[in-house]
């Protein structure tokens, strides 16, 4: 018994003292930090201190791509590449698990920490990554607000929807997206169900015109248009698309799972027949 | 006689497989009846999507072919055709610079307006460089080089688009398509076609005296400079103005008069009308090929057009490899 007792305090300090020099060697306390992805941006701008944040990446300040993009702006931006970054010397990089290979490898080569965060696509995910980014940069009481402001706010959002209108997702060159991407969650979750579905595409797809038209959406949800002209968004003026309800509504803030994804839910939901008396 | 009967019932067939073939899925007596009087989402689809499409086609194809034949005509070279020379690619140039600076926007007809003066410009330099009497060397030199300025500078044009999507479109401009176009698309190429057509038609009489030689030509009263003219703004309208809306459709203009010429012996102002209606058959059944073969990724008609035309292409370079040397 005493053997097994000493062997266990044994153990116990070993872990205490493994968990607690692995932190101390691998970060400092409040360590400073870099981004290159614009998801990854936004969680730094909503846990981090002002002074963590060395720079952010180029499109951080994009308003039809980053949900903050005026936030965005107080702090500098690079350029994505492993040199630049290296330079500023970051006590962690974060980037998205597609941010360019090389760059990331070159950085890990060069003995930067680097932290690769998947794109979230479901709540749960969104969540997980806030806890992460939290832990990271030693704010997990602040990462703990946000996921309980977070919670909270979504359930109010997703309360008493009775009816699920059809709706599609329809952008540039007939593209589509299903249940398993976020474009599709968010719409779940405002209270629609996606005709994307009906036609066995779950993730991402082309919806010929011709379909999209004969399966009668309630409501047909566009996207911003770029500047310039393009072919490929020609179709969303085609004229057989008159007789559906057409609403541009997919923006910065449906590109990033991030707690930013509740605006694009209430936005969505002032067409929803169940909030809109509510509004 | 006979020929254009047969073209006719050809194409009229044609038309209504174009108007059955699509994603929807309806009967064809469904499809017919939604055409006159569907109201639902099956009408839409008919009056809206495949109607335009169809009739798109037969505008375009016509267009094209019409151009061809009297390119070689004049030219009298087998090898001259509107998108082989440059003058497609050239209208494509003049229509992306349209939509990416905002002319075809605010501008009326600008879309047009636009491909068809780059087109003019195109033929012209194609005339100069080739010379009166349009020898084959000349011609296709010319030809390849106003094509590849033209595509560089469609894919710059693109490229430098603030619009994300601008790039993938230059395979559309090189390679043309006629998906999902609408009834704007038609109504806005087609006063070009028809005028261009209209004034190509009027040059049968000097097209058939120029195969007697310039000489005979000239003493049968027939003004080589008005023939010129009409030509030169009659295809650069026709092919401008086609090209404006579905792109750089090569080879129909080389392929239909070299299959009809042996039909009508050789004659071109005949040859004029009936590779109207080849080019319209062939265009038409090639939007329906892409669409029965590929449904689900809009193939370009372009790739289509040159897995038929690029053989017989070069089987006409080798009949004439005596005249390039």
């Amino acid at each position: 018994m005493r053997v097994y007792v000493h062997r266990f305090s044994f153990v116990a300090i070993y872990l205490v003292l493994y968990f607690f020099g692995a932190s101390i060697s691998a970060t400092a306390p409040s360590p400073k930090v870099v981004s290159l992805n614009v998801c990854t941006d936004q969680f730094l701008m909503l846990l981090a201190d002002d002074s963590q944040i060395i720079s952010l990446s180029e499109i951080s300040t994009d308003i039809l791509s980053s949900a903050m993009a005026a936030e965005a702006s107080k702090y500098r931006q690079n350029n994505s590449g492993a040199e630049e970054i290296y330079l500023l010397q970051p006590d962690i990089v974060f980037a998205g698990i597609y941010t360019a290979k090389a760059t990331v490898n070159m950085l890990e080569s060069l003995n930067i920490r680097v932290e690769k965060f998947e794109p979230a696509s479901t709540v749960d995910q969104i969540i997980l990554n806030m806890q992460r980014t939290g832990e990271l940069l030693g704010h997990t009481d602040r990462a703990k607000l946000l996921i309980t402001n977070f919670e909270s706010r979504l359930a109010e959002l997703t309360s008493g929807i009775k009816n699920k209108p059809r709706a599609a997702l329809y952008y540039a060159n007939g593209y589509t997206t299903g249940k398993n991407t976020l474009a599709g969650q968010i719409l779940d979750l405002a209270g629609f169900s996606n005709i994307a579905s009906e036609v066995d595409i779950h993730w991402g797809g082309t919806l010929p015109l011709e379909l999209l038209i004969m399966s009668k959406p309630d409501v047909v949800i566009t996207g911003t248009t770029y500047p310039g002209s393009s072919r490929s968004e020609e179709i969303l003026k085609h004229p057989a698309l008159k007789p559906l309800q057409l609403v541009s509504s997919t923006d910065a803030n449906w590109v990033c799972g991030t707690p930013h994804i509740l605006k694009a839910i209430e936005d969505l939901q002032t067409i929803h027949p169940d909030k809109m008396s509510i509004k | 006689m006979k020929l254009k009967v047969i073209l006719i019932i050809l194409l009229t067939a044609l038309f209504i497989f174009s108007l059955s073939t699509g994603h929807a899925v309806a009967s064809f007596s469904q499809s017919m009846t939604a055409l006159y009087l569907g109201d639902g989402p099956l009408g839409t689809v008919m009056r809206e999507i495949r109607l335009p499409r169809a009739m798109l086609a037969i505008l375009v194809g016509a267009s094209l072919g019409v151009s061809g034949a009297a390119m070689q005509g004049y030219l009298r070279n087998p090898l001259a055709e509107p998108g082989l020379i440059g003058v497609s690619g050239s209208a494509a140039l003049g229509a992306v610079i349209a939509l990416h600076t905002g002319f075809a926007t605010y501008v009326w007809m600008g879309l047009p307006i636009a491909s068809f003066s780059f087109a003019t410009i195109a033929v012209l330099v194609l005339l100069l460089l080739a010379g009166p009497r349009g020898s084959s060397l000349t011609l296709i030199l010319a030809g390849i080089a106003v094509s590849a300025l033209a595509g560089a500078f469609t894919s710059l044009a693109l490229n430098l688009s603030p619009n994300p999507y601008a790039t993938s479109e230059i395979v559309f401009w090189l390679m043309g398509s006629l998906a999902d176009r609408s009834f704007e698309h038609f109504w806005l190429a087609l006063p070009f076609c028809l005028i261009g057509c209209l004034m190509i038609g009027s040059t049968g009489k000097a097209l058939d005296a120029l195969t007697l030689g310039e000489d005979v030509a000239s003493s049968l009263s027939i003004s080589l400079t008005n023939t010129k003219l009409l030509l030169v703004f009659g295809v650069a309208s026709s092919v401008g103005a086609a090209t404006a809306v579905c792109g750089a459709i090569g080879f129909v203009g080389l392929v239909v008069p070299h299959l009809l010429r042996p039909l009508v012996k050789g004659k071109p102002s005949t040859l004029l009308f009936v590779s109207g209606l080849g080019g319209a058959v062939m265009v038409l059944a090639a939007d329906i090929a892409v669409r029965v073969i590929l449904p689900d990724r809009d193939l370009k008609l372009g790739v289509l057009m040159a897995i038929i035309g690029a053989p017989l292409f070069l089987h006409l370079i080798y009949k004439t490899r005596s005249a390039l040397q």
